[in-house]
């Protein structure tokens, strides 16, 4: 098995990248019991993309992306917009440095970067007048990036090249 | 000599320009949202976009729901139906006593001049899903503009209300739970008739009766119903049950917590009620915020039932 830095990938497909938002999205719309356990999985998919591909997927549809997801959760318009921009300044910034480490040590950076964007939204619901939450909202950024290396290896297979190609 | 780079060197603003940006895009957008609300029809064309991915994340429920009912055993149906059976000689008879209990009322009514009540209109729909944020208290439901949704209406499920609708689009519409702090519901103690104004307790899943005096007459497990008198929720239907009493003696009010009765978190259909009474116009403006409280962002007819309830309190206690 050649492990996955050294292998040569396929450039991407727009189409990979809209399907896989489209998918985030889904995931994050279906009615889960209690949402505070449940990571963010445009967060995640934001983060992966902005990681990978700093020149297509950045600030600008980070920032469109938390506006659908403000409107579509029926909270304040901006909230999400202003976290989802942060995330993928913060994904962009260090996309070099998180691309050199393996799976474990990427995923406590990406902890990290989830993180501050669910501080950031708390942020802005203190600012509106909302009561802290209480401690557990920080389990769903956590599970996100628990779940890194998985969404890094599934969002990876369509750039994949077969094994017979790779041995030529 | 032309200097520039290279066009596959290009990276556009620096990404610290870009957040600075975007940050200040998005708080422009918080506060105009916050304060003037001018940007509803922004939100509603994200949600009428959003809305074919909202439609699909329902679809596993109905399958798994579908498939659950295509498996379930000849045994399960038939006891379900010796149920539903004796349930329903229950409420033939409890019918039967309604009906002539209406007419009882309403010759009464008659005899004390007192105006017809107008019918309650009820519309089905279906929860699409909650809100994404945990305090947000939220859900979403698939009646929207297009079916006749008002902003304002009560909605309830088949033991109680559970919120209001706050937003409506063209496809569907936003109703806030009672459990949303924000939301306040004028409510009334069966036992005794007592008025009073319930608020959400957040993220306690409880409704909670602020401003009672530190005597009122409240007890555990006693029943609270929509009184009526804001006009907008229709009167006795079921809010809540009182569950614990904080009487603190340093504070003149009493705390009072309640559950509520309808599955405020749970339950698959709701109910949209529209109680389009003639009202006579609203008093002046004169006693607002008697409260002084921060109904910011207030939920249009709900602040000034909230108010009137308040009224209401004031008069009993004097």
């Amino acid at each position: 098995m050649i492990p996955s830095s050294s292998q040569i990938l396929r450039p991407v497909r727009l189409s990979t990248i809209i399907g896989s938002f489209a998918l985030a999205l889904f995931l994050n719309f279906l009615p889960w019991p209690d949402l505070r356990f449940v990571p963010d999985f445009v967060a995640l998919v934001l983060a992966f993309w902005c990681v990978r591909q700093p020149r297509l997927v950045g600030l600008g549809v980070g920032w469109i992306i938390g506006l659908f997801t403000d409107a579509g959760n029926g909270v304040l318009l901006g909230q999400h917009a202003l976290a989802y921009s942060l995330l993928a300044f913060l994904s962009v910034w260090l996309s070099r440095r998180i691309l050199w480490f393996g799976p474990m040590l990427q995923s406590l950076h990406i902890a990290l970067i989830l993180l501050v964007t669910q501080a950031a939204v708390l942020v802005v619901r203190l600012g509106a007048g909302d009561p802290f939450p209480g401690w557990p909202i920080i389990v769903g950024p956590l599970l996100g990036a628990v779940l890194w290396p998985a969404a890094t290896s599934l969002l990876l297979l369509p750039q994949r090249r077969p094994e017979r190609e790779q041995a030529i | 000599m032309d200097h520039t780079p290279p066009p596959f060197f290009k990276r556009g603003p620096a990404p610290l320009v870009r957040l600075f940006f975007f940050a200040s895009l998005s708080l422009a957008l918080l506060v105009i949202d916050a304060r003037f609300r001018y940007v509803d029809g922004l939100r509603t064309w994200l949600a009428l976009a959003a809305y074919p991915i909202q439609r699909a994340a329902t679809w596993p429920i109905d399958v798994a729901a579908s498939l659950g009912s295509y498996l379930s055993m000849q045994a399960s149906i038939i006891e379900e139906n010796q149920r539903l059976r004796a349930q329903l000689l229950a409420s033939v008879q409890d019918a039967q006593r309604y009906q002539e209990l209406q007419s009882e009322a309403a010759e009464m009514r008659r005899m004390i001049g007192a105006t017809d009540k107008l019918p309650v209109l009820a519309m089905p729909a279906e929860v699409l899903y909650l809100s994404r944020d945990p305090y947000a208290h939220r859900l979403f439901i698939d009646r929207g503009s297009a079916q006749g949704v008002k902003p304002g209406s009560p909605v309830a499920d088949d033991t109680g209300v559970i919120g209001q609708i706050t937003r409506v689009h063209p496809l569907l519409s936003e109703v806030t739970l009672l459990t949303n702090p924000d939301q306040a519901i004028p409510v009334q103690v069966v036992r005794n008739g007592l008025r009073a104004v319930a608020f959400g307790g957040g993220a306690s899943g409880m409704i909670e009766l602020r401003y009672m005096p530190a005597n009122a007459e409240v007890q555990d497990g006693d029943r609270l119903v929509t009184s009526g008198i804001d006009g907008t929720y229709p009167p006795g239907l079921a809010v809540a049950t009182v569950v614990r009493i904080e009487r603190d003696v340093e504070r003149s009010f009493a705390r009072v917590y309640c559950k509520p009765s309808a599955g405020v978190e749970r339950g698959r259909y709701v109910l949209v009620l529209t109680n389009e009474t003639a009202r006579p116009p609203r008093p002046e403006e004169g006693q607002k915020d008697r409260r002084g409280e921060k109904t910011r962002r207030s939920k249009g007819k709900d602040k000034s039932a909230a108010e009137k309830a308040d009224k209401a309190i004031g008069d009993d206690s004097q």
